[in-house]
């Protein structure tokens, strides 16, 4: 297979960012109560991954060049708040109707942790150009699935179970993520990446 | 001693330490800094790394921020706050290097990831823009504190049932079959799922209308 399609399919099923790497919970968690606002999340953390992954790879060469690389978190963060402020500026001006729809999640974004997470991902396994785009945007799809897989259930969930006091709302949710994380498992070896 | 005990009941500070501790526990009570307690309690030496990292951090962000409350615009408040806390967290992973190399690179890029724990964040948010620097560094210890208590029982359960070790001594004896699952990432939803369980049931907490 193309190891550049291996990459994606690895970080979409097997090495799934949220599901395998545990990032990005607390809005995983917070907005999985029903699938319109997650699907609408997950979109936007798709684009929002992947153009600041092909962002910051540049800067992050830059940063090389001059001998500051120490510095990278502080460059990273500030590229992702800057990326995010233009793309809702963007998206506002350009296509109004996706912009309401999208609402307060652009924003949420600047401190959702997979953001930065592929960005220090990159730094620390050398990635090349292609392979930061590709990693990026696949680990961006990837959370999303997760998200809709547990809105899915959590929605199902709401309206007709009886759960014990302490369990409910977000309590259930960590278990039910435990079972979609279980059988994520059963993808091991479907795409033999080295990560 | 006994008048002591009940005055101390009514000053501020006890009450700020009480309620970051117990009563509004971040994570399972708030619900915040879910991805590192997850990721990062496979091993307890990790969580201990971790949990202090995360109260250096919020202490001293939470005070910076107290200190010059006054002077930051609110347009601005959210950039200003990720410079500190960058800023912070650049010291610590820096300190880890020199002085821990093998925990650091244990750890990787989750000490980076400090940065977007949502309970900095969400301290300075709450608690540090509206409050003096001593009841700032006050929240942010007991915040740390609460994660890290949380962070340290449940590694304690994930090391033991995982690996048959504590602190990497081993304590189950010889003929101890590893639950290999404790090690993965369900394990760490089910322990944190057990422990948001037991601290909501404990105060009867009832999460609103979603």
């Amino acid at each position: 297979m193309n190891p550049l399609l291996e990459l994606f399919i690895g970080s979409i099923l097997n090495h799934n960012i949220a599901l395998v790497y545990i990032l990005g919970m607390c809005p995983l968690i917070a907005i999985s109560t029903n699938v319109k606002n997650a699907f609408g999340m997950g979109i936007a953390v798709f684009l929002v991954t992947g153009l600041t992954a092909v962002i910051n790879w540049p800067v992050y060469e830059f940063l090389k060049s001059t001998g500051t690389e120490d510095l990278n978190l502080l460059v990273f963060m500030i590229t992702i708040a800057t990326t995010v402020q233009f793309l809702e500026i963007g998206i506002e001006k350009f296509l109004p109707k996706i912009y309401n729809s999208f609402g307060i999640y652009l924003p949420l974004i600047t401190v959702n942790c997979i953001v930065l997470a592929i960005s220090l991902f990159f730094v620390n396994r050398n990635y090349t150009f292609e392979q930061t785009a590709v990693y990026g945007f696949g680990s961006g799809f990837g959370w999303m699935v997760a998200i809709v897989l547990l809105a899915g259930v959590r929605e199902k969930m709401f309206k007709r179970s009886d759960l014990p006091r302490g369990l409910q709302g977000k309590g259930i949710a960590f278990i039910l993520l435990g079972i979609i994380a279980l059988a994520f498992i059963g993808f091991t070896g479907i795409a033999n990446v080295t990560f | 001693m006994k008048r002591f005990f009940a005055r101390l009941g009514y000053t501020k500070g006890f009450n700020v330490l009480k309620k970051g501790f117990w009563l509004e526990n971040q994570v399972a009570i708030a619900v915040l800094g879910i991805c590192s307690s997850l990721a990062i309690t496979n091993k307890v030496e990790n969580a201990i790394a971790m949990g202090l990292g995360v109260t250096f951090v919020v202490m001293a962000s939470s005070a910076m921020i107290a200190l010059i409350r006054n002077f930051i615009p609110s347009q601005v408040r959210m950039v200003t706050y990720m410079v500190i806390i960058s800023t912070f967290v650049i010291i610590v992973q820096l300190f880890l290097k020199a002085y821990f190399p093998a925990l650091a690179s244990q750890l990787g890029a989750y000490v980076g990831l400090i940065i977007t724990n949502c309970i900095v964040m969400g301290r300075a948010e709450a608690f540090a823009v509206k409050n003096p620097v001593k009841y700032a560094l006050v929240d942010g210890f007991a915040s740390g504190m609460g994660y890290m208590i949380v962070l340290i029982a449940a590694s304690t359960i994930r090391e033991v049932l995982a690996f048959g070790t504590f602190l990497n001594i081993p304590v189950m004896g010889e003929g101890w079959v590893p639950w290999t699952i404790m090690a993965l990432a369900p394990g760490g939803f089910f322990v944190i799922a057990l422990f948001v369980w037991f601290i909501r049931d404990r105060q009867q907490f009832v999460e609103g209308a979603e």
